[in-house]
């Protein structure tokens, strides 16, 4: 079990950065899923902290004992690689009782071990082959069962499930949180995946461009996110964005739209903007459909999802924005629709900071 | 109307294909097959190329005398002998030097080509120079171990029990670097995330070693076993070079004697073609021995 703290910690390949000085802490027992977009530096923060990669600069703790220039053997972690990296010379059963072999543990106690993280995963009968015959999601099984097969302070994921089908991806979604709280060992887990990191994460750190954008829970950073970045990134769509000029408790939105600021957000606005751009943001689900509605808006595309259909409307000239509607609601190409957006979930940004705005209290 | 395509592109894939492989084929049943099936043949004669005689068939006779010849055994046995010690020592020299070299380390270029130049000598210039440094008057070899007064030190060439050591040594000396170079593609082709994984899974350096290092080499490591064997069971050149079979036959392998029988005296080509296909069997058997065992390593 391990409190994971960086400090200041920074990665530099070259002139460029791979990772900005960042902090965090992740708590002992939490699930922490590390999220942003390919190349921003996750991998690199998750090899910093097993040691396989050392710091530019900063201090990494675990359990506020300094680690930083530890060798990964000494950190107690497991590390679960994006490609495996099973050994291929040896059989499955070999490659997860490797672990235990090396701190040099009794043949009986590793057969008992192996058999049962096997059972847990059901690869039991996979045990027998070599890892290069075999498919990803198997591949990414064993290597889940080696890293599964000891108690180490914490596991390090590197985005596990990525070869996987998208079937079975949502079992062992599913099965790694279950093997969590069952364990309740500290787990940084890393992903490029948002529903994956929403659905799984304790607290999800979003990152881009090398530095971390927003830590929080996946309600906070789906509901209150921190900047235009996150805003976007996070959600299926992502929340839709409109930028218009704001006077005096209204926002131009293009030419025909007005829109009215709830009366909690004013304070807020006249302050940090006075007169002149911003950023509204609103999910999907924040549009309540209503003939007297203050915004108008036309169909653009219509997408049915099952128990939802998702339309497209023209809010500005082609500024598209997302509405969930009811399935059964028949809506033409082209017709006009007004709407309002939920006063709970509107928010504001900045658009020259990027930053969101927070409500004042009156 | 189609222009029909000029004279000279009118020759067809098939004929194109013929063109590149009809001389190597031709060259390869002259030079090799009809050789092999020739010599064959002449081993069941008894035929001298020196004489007008035309070739006899004499069936099974010419193994007969070989193999019940206890002179033939004892050049089996130093063949075997040789074999085995050289192979030993430039697997483990060879592959020594390679976990060395495989470390960048300042200069590590220039001592690995260093260490390649011996590899890349004719074995006769090696075995003259190496004969000069064993004299024991003028030679540099027992100086340098410490032998300064001739009366005491050892004579290399002249007794029966070095000999075949100084030729095992000029062996290793010019062939371990062939083992090593083999070591380092084997060693570099292992993948960095094995090391990682096993450092992530608390492994000290001697389990990686045992577990992970040897056997991922150990396909390369078999094949340079393999090549290795096989020249050694041919050797032929560095003898000559150094000792020439002597002193007495102390030193002559099966191939400097089926050099003697087939080139030398009588010119007993029927016998002496016998004796190359008995290597040739030997060869094969044991080169089979070792593919198994390689293909064994390779899919477990
Ligand atoms: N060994 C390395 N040498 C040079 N640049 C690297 C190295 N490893 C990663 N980088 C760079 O660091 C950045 C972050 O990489 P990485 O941590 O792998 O991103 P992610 O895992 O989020 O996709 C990338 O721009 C990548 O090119
Ligand atoms: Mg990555």
């Amino acid at each position: 079990m391990a409190t994971i703290e960086l400090k200041q910690v920074e990665k530099r390949f070259g002139e460029a950065y791979a990772v900005k000085p960042m902090d965090m802490t992740i708590n002992n027992g939490d699930f922490v899923v590390l999220l942003g977009p390919s190349g921003c530096g996750k991998t690199t923060t998750l090899r910093m902290i097993s040691g396989l990669e050392s710091v530019s600069s900063g201090i990494i703790n675990f359990n506020d004992k300094d680690v930083t220039w530890l060798h990964p053997s000494e950190r107690d972690i497991a590390f679960v690689f994006q490609f495996f990296a099973l050994y291929s010379h040896m059989t499955c059963r070999e490659n997860i009782a490797f672990p235990l072999r090396a701190s040099g543990e009794e043949g009986a106690e590793i057969d008992r071990k192996v058999k049962r993280v096997a059972e847990m995963l059901r690869i039991e009968h996979l045990l027998k082959s070599r890892p290069g015959g075999l498919s990803g999601g198997d591949q990414q099984r064993v290597a889940l069962a080696r890293a599964l097969v000891r108690k180490p302070a914490a596991f390090l994921m590197d985005e596990p499930l990525g070869a996987l089908d998208a079937e079975f991806r949502e079992t062992m979604r599913a099965e790694i949180k279950r093997l969590h709280l069952e364990q309740n060992a500290t787990t940084v887990y890393v992903t490029h995946d948002q529903i994956e990191a929403m659905a799984m994460g304790d607290k999800i750190v979003v990152m881009s461009a090398a530095e971390i954008q927003q830590a929080g829970t996946p309600l906070e950073v789906y509901y209150d996110p921190a900047n235009l970045f996150v805003a976007r990134f996070i959600g299926s769509p992502g929340m839709n964005l409109v930028e218009g000029s704001y006077s005096e408790g209204k926002i131009k939105l293009g030419d025909a739209n007005i829109y009215c600021v709830p009366q909690d957000w004013r304070a807020s606005l006249d302050t940090t903007i006075g007169t002149g751009e911003v950023v509204v943001g609103f999910r999907p689900e924040a549009v309540q459909f209503s003939a007297q509605g203050q915004l108008g808006s036309s169909v653009y595309a219509n997408d049915l999802h099952g128990s939802y259909s998702m339309l497209h409307l023209e809010l500005i000239k082609d500024n598209i924005v997302n509405a969930r509607a009811d399935r059964r609601d028949r809506h033409q190409m082209g017709d006009s629709i007004k709407f309002d957006i939920d006063p709970e979930q509107v928010r504001f940004f900045d658009p020259k900071t990027e930053k969101a705005l927070q409500k004042v209290a009156l | 109307m189609i222009k029909s395509p000029s004279k000279r592109r009118q020759l067809s894939d098939r004929n194109i294909i013929l063109l590149f492989i009809l001389p190597t084929m031709i060259i390869l049943v002259l030079m090799n097959i009809y050789p092999l099936f020739y010599s064959l043949y002449l081993s069941f004669t008894d035929y001298s190329v020196i004489s007008s005689v035309a070739p006899k068939w004499v069936g099974f006779q010419n193994y007969q005398t070989i193999l019940s010849d206890t002179r033939f055994w004892k050049h089996f046995a130093i063949t075997g002998q040789y074999t085995i010690i050289t192979v030993a020592l430039q697997m483990l020299i060879g592959f020594g030097l390679a976990l060395l070299i495989k470390e960048k380390f300042w200069g590590s270029g220039i001592i690995t080509t260093l260490i390649l130049v011996p590899m890349m000598l004719s074995p006769v210039v090696v075995g003259l120079f190496w004969r000069l440094m064993y004299h024991p008057s003028y030679g540099i070899v027992n100086y340098l171990i410490g032998f300064r007064n001739i009366n005491t030190a050892p004579e290399w060439l002249g007794s029966p029990t070095l000999a075949l050591w100084a030729i095992i040594i000029v062996d290793v000396w010019m062939w371990s670097p062939f083992v090593m170079l083999l070591s380092l593609a084997g060693l570099s082709a292992i993948p960095d995330y094995l090391y990682e994984a096993a450092a992530i899974d608390r492994a000290g350096s001697w389990f990686i070693f045992r577990r992970i290092t040897l056997p991922q080499v150990m396909p390369l490591l078999l094949i340079a076993v393999l090549f290795r064997t096989i020249e050694a069971l041919k050797q032929f050149d560095l003898v000559m070079g150094i000792t020439g079979g002597g002193p007495g036959d102390a030193t002559e392998t099966v191939s400097v004697r089926l050099y003697r029988e087939a080139f030398q005296g009588q010119f007993d080509t029927g016998l002496s073609s016998a004796l190359a296909y008995i290597v040739l069997i030997v060869i094969i058997a044991i080169s089979n021995l070792y593919i198994r065992q390689l293909n064994k390593v390779r899919e477990g």
